[in-house]
């Protein structure tokens, strides 16, 4: 998906929703169906034995990183999570080195070698999805020192789920942000579960008063609401870019899916489930298009491009060379290998 | 050559990283304004500024993390852990992510940082201020581990891990930094991964590292009293490890002794030892010896921490089991 942040991003509003014209939240409908057609084709896919592993899907929670990172620039940096897919493709990421990756190919964005819960591109500022819970929340902080070291205009972006609120490093990463006035935003995904529990029974606090206790702006958002979300990550990223320091935006979104693929949520009660899956981005975005002139007809067209997109990524991946198990043996280190 | 403190070369190394390379930056914690726990660090936020040189809270996994991070996004971060022993906290950082961007994201990113931090004991500094926990380091696929024995050489290894595009955990030895060796004017880097012959022998071979090797030094020296020739074989570096080396000192004595502070069991001395007894069997006149502290926490009181670390007696009495295989 190629982003288009100039296009996509609109100036700061005054509180609420910034009125996005019709094109610009049809880009960001198409992003956020490109990501949820990706991943029900994963699903698929994984379904049928193609895709090796885990798979984490964040089907339900697309308007996060498609708002958020509508405000991004592309050479601000993004640390992601296990449920990464979604930074990864708005972020910027190519269907086809996406779909070879997460089926284990050698072209695949990291040559097959880390799979769903590692897609990553450095030339888009992606610094990876993350196997470790609170994994990224350090590296978004050192990429952040980096921005700020190097002078450079830019921001990193954490993203984090709520079920790493109660991991130590989203607490030191608050107090070292905070002290070294980083340009950190602090994305919080908070689906409301973290793997098979839920988030009232992991974490005795809330995000606000981390927030308020390390004096770091905090805004909370309906995660369901693209507009909403990229209106408030721009209200978080021109501070934190102008070097008022890090800001903490907590999103609140739903996870339809299970911890990962197979997981058969015994855990969760079936109105829960059901109330998530009424909460729909794609619906609330798609019913805003409809009262502006772009219906059914329009997003059907914009539906099938997509999905032509993503069965030509399928189709090449399924076509493309298993990874080479020498290149990666002498892909340990980098500049040669070492003794094992 | 100048007489020059092991602290003081480190100093000069980072100084002359710092001079040379505007992404090397500083931090760990009391590293800036009060000059490091050990002042090894001192004089360099007055010369490099507190962009580049600065103190962190005292939170280990965001040190490490955030040079992980950094390293992803431009900078050569240094980062100091403050003891050996805290490392705990960075493990994450180090094993997880350091360790496998490289790798795992397909050669995109390389991790250009290092985390310096002292191991050992002598200082009666009790069971969590004196581990030796390299080996953990060197059995990770990733990393890479320095552990200089010299002035000379802390010089010349931290030069070339802040230059190395790897992720390197850099050892240094609390009871080395006192320490004084010839250091060359101009100092110069030391490849990683290349041992030295720190004394040449004929008659028995002792492989080593950090700290012990001043030990093992001392040992040959009363060996040699004895007529048993020892040569001593500073690694310098145990990830990766001069294989070549030992086998070449090895080829020529027929006999080895792995030495260093650490415990033996499942340790670089283990490693080293599985090793050349499957490349070299043939040429042993007898099995490689190991000496490493005792099997448990470094204790606190002298008596008992004396007892419990190696030292040039142990070492002595090993190479004489060695010389008394034909």
């Amino acid at each position: 998906m190629t982003p288009e942040p100039a296009t996509a991003r609109r100036a700061s509003g005054d509180g609420d929703t910034v009125q996005a014209d019709a094109s610009v939240l049809l880009e960001l409908y198409r992003r956020m169906a490109t990501i949820r057609r990706a991943e029900e084709r994963l699903s698929q896919l994984f379904a049928d034995g193609a895709v090796p592993g885990f798979l984490h899907l964040s089907i339900g929670q697309e308007a996060v990183p498609v708002g958020v990172c509508a405000a991004l620039e592309p050479a601000d940096t993004v640390a992601s999570t296990h449920r990464g897919h979604g930074h990864a493709l708005a972020k910027g990421m190519a269907l086809e080195g996406f779909f070879a990756e997460i089926m284990g190919r050698a072209s695949g964005v990291c040559a097959g070698r880390g799979g769903s819960i590692h897609v990553a591109d450095m030339s888009i500022g992606m610094l990876g999805a993350n196997g470790i819970v609170g994994g990224g929340l350090p590296l978004a902080a050192g990429s952040a020192l980096a921005h700020q070291v190097k002078g450079r205009p830019n921001v990193a972006v954490a993203f984090f789920g709520d079920g790493a609120m109660a991991e130590g490093a989203l607490h030191e990463c608050l107090n070292l942000a905070r002290l070294w006035k980083l340009p950190l935003v602090f994305v919080c995904e908070n689906n409301g579960w973290g793997e098979f529990s839920p988030l009232e029974r992991q974490f005795a606090a809330k995000l606000a008063a981390l927030g308020a206790a390390f004096a770091i702006p905090y805004e909370e958002v309906d995660g369901i609401d693209v507009e909403a979300v990229a209106a408030a990550a721009q209200r978080r990223i021109e501070p934190a870019r102008r070097g008022e320091g890090p800001q903490i935006l907590e999103c609140f979104t739903q996870r339809w899916r299970g911890h990962y693929e197979g997981d058969p949520q015994k855990y969760r009660d079936p109105s829960n489930l059901d109330a998530a899956r009424g909460q729909d981005a794609l619906a609330v975005a798609a019913g805003r298009l409809a009262a502006q002139g772009i219906g059914a007809a329009r997003l059907a067209r914009l539906e099938r491009s997509i999905a032509e997109h993503i069965e030509t990524a399928v189709t090449a991946a399924r076509a493309a060379a298993e990874p080479d198990f020498e290149t990666a043996l002498a892909g340990v280190y980098a500049g040669g290998r070492a003794h094992g | 050559m100048a007489e020059t403190r092991y602290s003081a070369a480190i100093n000069r190394a980072l100084a002359d990283a710092m001079a040379a390379d505007a992404s090397v930056v500083l931090f760990g914690e009391d590293v800036a304004a009060p000059g490091g726990p050990f002042a090894v660090t001192r004089g360099l936020l007055a010369k490099f500024g507190p962009q580049r040189v600065r103190d962190t809270p005292i939170a280990e996994a965001a040190i490490a993390g955030a040079a992980v991070g950094a390293a992803l996004s431009g900078l050569r971060p240094v980062v100091e852990i403050m003891f050996m022993d805290f490392m705990t906290f960075t493990m994450d950082a180090l094993v997880n992510q350091a360790a496998k961007a490289h790798f795992m994201f397909g050669g995109q990113c390389s991790v250009p940082m290092v985390v310096r931090t002292p191991h050992g004991g002598g200082l009666n500094a009790g069971p969590q201020h004196s581990q030796c926990l390299e080996a953990w380091f060197a059995h990770v696929p990733g990393l890479k581990v320095v552990v200089p024995g010299t002035p000379a050489d802390a010089y010349g290894l931290l030069r070339a891990a802040i230059d190395d595009p790897n992720p390197v955990v850099f050892v240094e030895h609390k009871g080395l930094y006192g320490t004084k060796g010839e250091l060359p004017e101009p100092p110069a880097p030391v490849a990683i991964g290349a041992a030295r012959i720190a004394r040449a022998g004929r008659d028995a071979s002792i492989v080593t590292y950090g700290a012990a090797v001043a030990w093992s030094l001392r040992a040959a020296d009363a060996l040699a009293k004895e007529g048993i020739e020892t040569e001593v074989v500073d690694l310098r570096s145990i990830q990766p490890w001069d294989e070549a080396a030992v086998l070449e000192s090895v080829g020529r004595t027929r006999r080895l002794a792995v030495v260093h502070e650490a415990v033996s069991a499942f340790g670089v001395g283990a490693e080293i030892a599985a090793c050349i007894s499957a490349k070299a069997f043939g040429r042993l006149a007898a099995p490689v010896a190991r000496v490493g502290a005792a099997f448990m926490p470094v204790p606190f009181a002298p008596s008992l921490e004396r007892a419990c670390l190696p030292g040039e007696t142990g070492i002595a009495a090993a190479v004489r089991r060695l010389m008394a295989h034909a």
